[in-house]
């Protein structure tokens, strides 16, 4: 079992307070993504929890027990690091069994270990080699290897994939989510790639500026985004923000005034909002369809067009509004069109950045870890 | 914020000061006691030839020091030592990281037959002219001027100070070379090939892109240039042992002489608190500009 | 312009060719010009080493007689010094000298030095910066102190008090020396080797000193140079039992005329090796000679 608790955690430097109070319940087995930009405190956040820093207040649990003030080896914890950290003077071999040796595990059972660690990651061939003799992805795996030898309680993942390229950052993302599947590990994975976290979590923390601002499962953060932050962190390309006008708003729904003229009703929960209230609309470009009779009028600034899709930029009062269409529009630059959306797709945000509740939850948004599984799985 | 934090493990400043102890407790030591030392007896009548002249002297010593003609003509021949040390070294280091930056076969081995003369011991360079090379009978150079129908300079008698300032700056020039040089490596290509497209000849080029690249080594250059120059001993010891007469006496060997020869350690060591004075502004700026890199 | 029928040909190839010629010429013709400059001047500065080393290889006789390049060598010399004890005796010093001290200053450095790289503090670049003044205290100015302090300890002329000297010496620029590569080493290796359980000895002796074994063997090197050339406290606080080579080439200041070619032969040993040092470190050096102010 390994479980991790956080409990108002703090970090402070000197006086800058860096992480401002998280609390946060990992299950055992989940893979949990860290994500948010730079310098929200994510890859802070992850070395707290690795214990390579202190934590200045709070309580980090690990199985229900309080590890402040344990070392990293203690904790039963690994890490992988962004850079790899591989030591660049010891073969692949006793890379990986370097903390067996300080353990002082016997040569033979050293041995073993890193054997089977090497077989799950195809590493049999490169065991004599030095680190710079290897390739980004090879090294990368060692330094995974590295960590399943010691049989840890969590994995620690610091923006493994960030140094590979793009082609390696895919196929890696698949093995990773398959070591994941083997191991039955818990791992919490660290990243500013939304696109890494949306595709390999159960759970994903949105981290800004020290602060969590939503927990939830890729759909639910899809779906049901609690702010304009998450709204707009998540998805890619970046959902659109409209400026609109309240006119009037219930328990059932709120109608809005959208820029241009046209109206629209979404199914929220407005019993807070008020007549003339300015709310921003959100709508992601894949939800933007063409519409002539569609309420919304705009003139295409730039095409890109990738073949199965196209992405639209248009610009309509000095706003530039991004459309995701299908690959087959002949559209031109220049064109102006009429384009509108299925109102329980948007999400109304009031000024204070908060969404206003959806009336309808998305059937995905409550997808689990054990729904996305094989069938197979599911019964054993 | 301070990315060299590492802590996890139970560290604080206990830690870090027991590391540090006994480097920073013995250099405190070697710094404080003998300087304290030397303050003290620089303001004692002290003498090792007549000891049962004691007691405080007050600023008897400073005024003894700087009224004695041989002060005057020791900070005298200090200033023309270093002077011309620093002009000889850095002129020349210049021009000779330009000449060897460039790219000529052989040039490693060129360079490392260049930066030699700085790896050998003062002694043996002081002992190597002396008398191989300007010895006015059997040296190289008395050889040289005869086979040109020249005479022979008898180079410690006639002209001393120079002779020692040669040795010197040969001594020197290598380490201004060396310094010089590994700076200019750093020197952006891209600048000299932007400045040769806008139609810059070798010249300009030298003047308004390598100079003022090289300006802050040359200053470095010339701030321990001027440290260590300030006590050259070595050189005169072997060779003129400070003469003829005062000649070639700089301040460190009047303290030398003052201390070792006359006894007189009061005197000696006024003339020490002159020294380390001196040295102390010129540490100011060369500690700031290391303190400058430091933040880098 | 009318196009003819027959192709007209634009500047003729040979002009074309003439002209790469001459800037192909006038290149050669500069690195030829610079090979001549550099090595001219290599020559000269080297020359009276050249000189020196050739001498020793001389009788006696040939060392005094006019400056000639064309004589019969002999090993003589060379064998003649290595016979003489007193020779030995204080090359031995310098030996002993010099690595006794770089040693011990390597012994106290290396804790310090990970002290300040590894545990920074708002202290440390104070502390840094304090130490390397240390190194510019002007050693006459404390002369008289360290010769009467040595004097009534019993430590005048003996291998002990120099080196305590020259470990004092030279800290500063070892202290520093192993800071800068002690932070150059990768944070996150270290930090690796914690997460696989390292205490800090193991860190230290696994990962730390075999990953900065380059830079130490080059502070070394440098202590080394530094202690076996210095010629002050070596010239002053030594005599006859503990004085190395420096001191002992400088009891020879007073020309007697009939030996210079066993003078010769002695000094090229004594610097032989440090000028093999120096040839090997020189890019370390000038880190550790500016303190780091030049990169």
């Amino acid at each position: 079992m390994a479980t991790l608790q956080l409990d108002q955690v703090v970090k402070s430097f000197g006086d800058t307070q860096v992480i401002k109070g998280i609390d946060l319940d990992i299950q055992d087995q989940e893979f949990v993504v860290f994500v948010g930009p730079s310098g929200c405190g994510k890859s802070t956040l992850l070395r707290m929890i690795a214990g390579l820093e202190s934590t200045t207040a709070g309580d980090i649990n690990i199985d229900n027990q309080r590890v402040n003030e344990l070392g990293p080896a203690e904790r039963g914890l690994a890490m992988v690091f962004q850079s790899y950290a591989l030591y660049p003077h010891m073969t692949v071999e006793d890379n990986m069994g370097f903390s067996l040796k300080l353990a002082g595990v016997s040569r033979e059972d050293r041995r073993t270990k890193v054997m089977e660690a090497a077989r799950i990651l195809q590493l049999e061939p490169l065991l004599e080699r030095k680190p710079k003799a290897l390739s980004g992805g090879q090294r990368q795996r060692v330094a995974i290897g590295r960590a399943i030898v010691r049989n840890p309680r969590i994995f620690l993942f610091d923006e493994p994939l960030s140094n590979l390229d793009a082609a390696l950052r895919v196929q890696m993302r698949i093995e990773l989510a398959r070591l994941h599947e083997e191991l039955k590990a818990t791992m919490i994975y660290v990243t500013h790639d939304q696109i890494e976290a949306m595709t390999m979590a159960d759970k994903i923390v949105v981290l800004q500026g020290g602060v969590v601002e939503q927990v939830g499962s890729p759909m639910e953060l899809y779906h049901h985004p609690r702010n304009r932050f998450v709204a707009g962190f998540i998805g890619s390309p970046k959902m659109n923000f409209l400026n609109a006008v309240a006119e009037e708003g219930s328990a059932q729904g709120v109608t809005v005034r959208l820029p241009g003229g046209g109206s629209v009703s979404i199914p929220v929960d407005g019993g807070q909002v008020s007549e003339g209230q300015a709310l921003d609309v959100g709508v992601r470009p894949e939800h933007l369809r063409l519409d002539d009779s569609g309420p919304l009028k705009a003139q295409i600034n730039v095409i890109e067009r990738l073949g199965g899709q196209t992405s639209l930029y248009v610009e309509m009062d000095d706003e530039l509004i991004t459309l995701m269409v299908d690959g087959d529009v002949a559209h031109r630059v220049g064109d102006v069109v009429q384009f509108g959306f299925d109102p329980s797709r948007a999400h109304l945000f009031s000024a204070d950045g908060q969404a206003l509740q959806s009336l309808t939850r998305h059937p995905l948004a409550s997808l689990t870890r054990q729904d996305n599984r094989a069938a197979s799985e599911a019964e054993a | 914020m301070n990315k060299a934090r590492t802590s996890g493990r139970t560290v604080g400043g206990l830690r870090t000061l027991s590391l540090q102890a006994p480097a920073v407790t013995l250099l405190l030591l070697w710094m404080i006691v003998p300087l304290a030392m030397t303050v003290w007896f620089s303001f004692q009548r002290y003498n090792l030839l007549m000891p049962d002249m004691t007691g405080f002297a007050g600023v008897e010593n400073y005024e003894y020091l700087l009224t004695d003609p041989a002060l005057w003509s020791a900070m005298g021949t200090t200033l023309l030592l270093v002077g011309w040390v620093l002009v000889i070294t850095v002129v020349g280091g210049t021009l000779l990281a330009v000449l060897f930056q460039q790219d000529f076969m052989g040039r490693g081995v060129a360079r490392v037959l260049a930066i030699s003369p700085f790896f050998v011991m003062p002694t043996v360079s002081a002992l190597v002219w002396k008398n191989m090379m300007m010895h006015p009978a059997n040296g190289v150079l008395a050889w040289v001027a005869e086979s040109l129908g020249l005479p022979a300079l008898d180079w410690f008698s006639s002209l001393p100070l120079t002779s020692v300032i040669i040795i010197v700056a040969w001594q020197w020039l290598p380490f201004a070379l060396l310094i010089l040089l590994t700076a200019m490596q750093s020197l952006d290509d891209g600048k000299v090939e932007a400045a040769r497209m806008d139609g810059a000849g070798p010249i300009a080029v030298f003047f308004y892109i390598t100079l003022p690249h090289l300006k802050r080594a040359i200053s470095v250059v010339i701030m321990i240039e001027m440290i260590f120059l300030l006590t050259i001993f070595a050189e005169i010891f072997v060779t003129t042992s400070g003469g003829p007469g005062l000649a070639t006496t700089n301040l460190a060997y009047l303290i030398y002489i003052r201390a070792l020869l006359d006894f007189d350690v009061g005197t000696a060591s006024a003339g020490g608190v002159i020294a380390i004075i001196l040295a102390n502004i010129v540490a100011i700026f060369l500690v700031r500009m290391v303190a400058k890199n430091l933040e880098q | 312009m009318t196009t003819s029928t027959t192709t007209t040909t634009p500047k003729a190839p040979a002009a074309d060719a003439t002209r790469s010629d001459a800037a192909a010429r006038s290149q050669r013709l500069r690195r030829f010009t610079m090979a001549v400059l550099g090595w001219g001047v290599a020559l000269t500065i080297f020359f009276p080493i050249f000189w020196m080393i050739l001498t020793g290889f001389k009788t006696e006789a040939d060392a005094i007689a006019d400056p000639s390049l064309i004589f019969s060598p002999t090993l003589d010399s060379y064998a003649e010094v290595q016979d003489r004890a007193d020779y030995v005796k204080f090359a031995w010093n310098s030996v002993v000298v010099s690595f006794g001290s770089t040693l011990l200053a390597l012994l106290i450095a290396v804790p310090s030095a990970y002290a300040m790289a590894f545990l920074p503090t708002k202290r440390t670049k104070g502390t840094l910066l304090w130490m390397l003044s240390t190194k510019m205290l002007p050693s006459v100015g404390v002369l008289v102190p360290i010769y009467l302090l040595f004097r009534d300890v019993g430590l005048l002329d003996t291998k002990l008090g120099l080196t305590i000297v020259y470990t004092l010496m030279n800290l500063p620029i070892v202290v520093w020396m192993l800071y800068t590569f002690f932070k150059d080493l990768p944070k996150d290796i270290l930090e690796a080797g914690r997460m696989d359980g390292a205490g800090t000895l193991q860190e230290v002796w696994y990962l730390l000193l075999p990953l900065t074994l380059p830079g130490i063997a080059s502070t070394g090197l440098l202590s080394v140079i530094l202690s076996w050339n210095e010629a002050f406290w070596s010239l002053n606080l030594t005599t006859s039992q503990a004085a190395p080579l420096t001191a002992y080439i400088a009891s020879f200041s007073s020309p007697e005329g009939l030996f210079w070619a066993k003078l010769s032969a002695a000094s090229t040993m004594a610097i032989a090796p440090i000028l093999v040092f120096g040839w090997l470190t020189q890019k370390q050096m000038v880190r550790g000679l500016t303190f780091g102010a030049v990169k």
